[in-house]
């Protein structure tokens, strides 16, 4: 007898245990690596899918929001070429790596242009070769450990991959990550990308969500990122083109060196239901994480993030800055976690998040928390929820601005705000431009 | 006639704040109106700009003959209407140029004229700004935030240079306004007008008046014009106080 309750499976949960149980053999990884899926499915399958009585999923309950589990899709050749086609006039200036419904396509990828100070694999010969250090570093200790839906992407990840940018390079443009969903029947995709910034290099690095056709797909993806010394990273993730039944889960893993510089931006704007959730570490003193981002909800959409800021050395600088706008029936979530360990003194920590609900039908839940264990400190939080002000839209108005502009003008605003920390120009912009035209499709 | 307001009757959370109000603004006139604190100045500028909170029981108010009551404040300022607010309100991360400019196109455009592109704006604004003595500085920052007092008043009469209203509401402009300032947006005002145009203009103290000279003065008190004549009402006020109209209203 064990004292484990025995949970019911939903139709998705049995639908998962089925597809591991046919596609493991085919699932790329040399014994050592098919081991280690087996060990993940199990953890999964003993918490099963996550759900609202798990903290860090409370308000995301995918357990009953994920009502079938899509099979991974037959890659046929003749459709990637054509995919990316349809992709591509969206995709900003840049090195793009492709993952096509989870599976990496040199084909489609800017290999031949890379400089010589990036090295690209793909994560299923690395899982094949079974390289150990790397299999290791495909999933750090103590970042989400537990997490089941981190579980079930290392029991099935598909493919991805694994990037090294050499100490003390810098590229002349952004890396890009282009993850494309292809048409047609319904279908899953769980993938894991690698990065390691070697000590002194600069990255930009574009992480894009995407779609060939708008539709309702599920993804799980992973990005581990591991900054070393004195490398600087700018990291910004879109998500966009999704259907309102897409479910999609990303999860960042990241470890900072010491006297790093980490910024990353995340725009989320599409998908049914979306869950991003970041865990960060440091690990070297003097280094400074910038976590920010932006959701656009509508309809009927759900956005989650999560982060868990684990301040475990002295002396480093954490920002979370999170803007939410929230129309309709739509709900979004934040749930940012600082902790700063015992010995972790001069920490210097700042969580924002602020959310403007349009309409009475939206919601948004804002749990920022600071887990505090040393006494040198700077710490602070601050989670607001509010509407867009009348006294503002009337001022607005009695100039001459109808209703619909005044309240454009103050979104605009109030995204721009999150936005000015983007760095990169050329992706500044197109944010921007993302939300007005966002805003202006909403009227 | 420019304004008519006719048996006016406002409401506030059941609270009755202008209670039969009556007044007239022609083309060409400068009117002004003094009262005590709390009497309904402010309720009735903004109940003429189009404020929603303000329950309208009873009465008109006709702009150029039209009604307006049943217009979205911006259809208002199309028309030609302009309230300079008493408490102008900041506008965090909506820079002032940025807001001139769609201010000024949303008027032309709901008027069926051409937008105005952003050179050809940037010179009106500054030209208009250098006029009332503003910074160009002040044109960068977000509107109205972190401005003195003072500065949110001129920032008022520059958008109402901009804007050219046929009727402007000035609502205690020269509160907060240091002696040179005083004179120079009275120098904007009478800069406007003319024979098509009107002002309201709602001041505690008769000095403004010096430098806007009124064709009209009215008292108001407790929700109604009490008392209506010429400019030196303005300083017969000054010198006795509303006493005797305070216990007229009520
Ligand atoms: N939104 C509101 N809710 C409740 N009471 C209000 C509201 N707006 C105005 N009032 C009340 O209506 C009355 C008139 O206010 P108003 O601001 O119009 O006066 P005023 O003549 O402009 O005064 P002042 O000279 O001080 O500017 C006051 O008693 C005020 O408290
Ligand atoms: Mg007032």
């Amino acid at each position: 007898m064990t004292n484990e309750i025995t949970q019911i499976r939903t139709p998705a949960e049995k639908a998962l245990i089925s597809l591991y149980a046919s596609e493991k053999d085919r699932l790329p990884g040399s014994a050592a690596v098919k081991a280690l899926r087996g060990e993940a499915f199990a953890e999964f399958e003993r918490s099963g899918l996550p759900h609202r009585r798990i903290e860090s999923w409370h308000y995301t309950d995918l357990r009953s929001q994920l009502r079938e589990a899509a099979p991974l899709f037959e890659p046929g050749s003749s459709e990637f070429e054509d995919s990316l086609r349809h992709v591509q006039p969206g995709v900003p200036a840049g090195y793009a790596l492709v993952l096509l419904d989870g599976i990496f396509v040199p084909e489609l990828s800017d290999l031949d242009e890379l400089p010589g100070s990036v090295t690209v694999r793909s994560l299923a010969d690395v899982l094949a070769t079974g390289d150990a250090n790397l299999v290791d570093r495909l999933a750090p200790k103590g970042l989400g450990a537990g997490d089941p839906a981190l579980s079930l992407n290392a029991a099935l990840m598909q493919g991805g991959v694994v990037v090294d940018v050499a100490p003390a390079s810098e590229l002349d443009k952004p890396l890009i990550i282009l993850s494309i969903m292809s048409a047609g029947a319904i279908h899953a995709a769980y993938h894991r990308s690698l990065v390691r910034v070697g000590a002194g290099a600069k990255l930009t690095l574009l992480e894009i969500v995407d779609a060939v056709e708008i539709g309702s797909n599920q993804q799980n993806g992973v990005l581990v990122l591991e900054i070393a010394d004195d490398a600087e990273v700018e990291h910004l993730t879109r998500i966009s083109r999704q259907g309102a039944d897409a479910i999609i889960v990303r999860s960042l893993l990241a470890t900072l060196g010491a006297n790093c510089k980490y910024d990353g931006f995340a725009l989320i704007a599409d998908g049914g239901l979306v869950r991003r959730q970041v865990f960060l570490r440091f690990d070297g003193e003097h280094s400074t994480a910038g976590i920010r981002g932006l959701s656009l909800l509508s309809g009927k959409r759900h956005a989650d993030t999560t982060l868990v800021v684990d301040h475990a050395v002295p002396h480093c600088t954490s920002r979370e800055y999170f803007k939410h706008i929230i129309a309709d029936e739509a709900v979004g979530v934040y749930q940012g976690k600082v902790v700063v360990r015992p010995h972790a003194q001069k920490t210097d920590g700042g969580m924002k998040s602020r959310a403007l609900l349009l309409g009475d039908s939206a919601t948004m839940f804002n749990k920022p928390e600071l887990e505090i264990f040393a006494d040198d400190v700077v710490c602070g939080h601050g989670a607001t929820v509010a509407q867009l002000d009348e006294e503002q839209l009337f001022y607005l108005r009695s100039r001459g601005l109808p209703r619909a502009e005044a309240e454009q003008l103050l979104l605009e605003a109030f995204a721009a705000e999150a936005v000015e920390h983007v760095q990169n120009e050329g992706a500044r912009e197109r944010l921007m431009t993302y939300v007005s035209d966002w805003l202006a499709a909403r009227k | 006639m420019l304004l008519e307001i006719k048996n006016l009757h406002v409401e506030v959370e059941g609270k009755k704040i202008l209670d039969g109000l009556s007044l007239t603004v022609k083309g060409g006139e400068v009117a002004a109106i003094m009262g005590p604190n709390g009497s309904g100045k402010s309720t009735l500028s903004y109940v003429v700009a189009g404020r929603e909170d303000y329950e309208v029981t009873e009465g008109e108010i006709l702009l150029g003959g039209e009604n307006i009551l049943e217009m979205d404040a911006s259809e208002r300022a199309a028309k030609g209407l302009f309230l300079a607010f008493q408490y102008p309100v900041e506008i965090p991360g909506v820079g002032t140029m940025t807001f001139l400019k769609s201010a000024l196109n949303a008027q032309r455009k709901a008027r069926g004229e051409d937008e105005l592109q952003t050179p050809q704006l940037m010179k009106r604004v500054r030209e208009a700004a250098n006029k009332l003595e503003i910074n160009q500085d002040m044109l960068k920052r977000a509107l109205n935030v972190g401005f003195s007092g003072g500065e949110k008043k001129r920032m008022e009469i520059l958008q109402m240079a901009l804007l050219e209203p046929k009727l402007s509401i000035m609502d205690e402009t020269d509160s907060g306004l240091d002696i040179d300032a005083l004179r120079i947006v009275a120098q904007g005002v009478n800069a406007l007008r003319s024979k098509d145009r009107g002002f309201l203009v709602i001041t505690h103290y008769q000095r403004l008046l010096n430098y806007i000279k009124p064709d009209t003065v009215h008292v108001m008190a407790a929700g109604r014009i009490v008392k209506t004549g010429g400019p030196e009402l303005a300083l017969e006020l000054e010198k006795n106080g509303y006493r005797d109209y305070v216990s007229e209203a009520a």
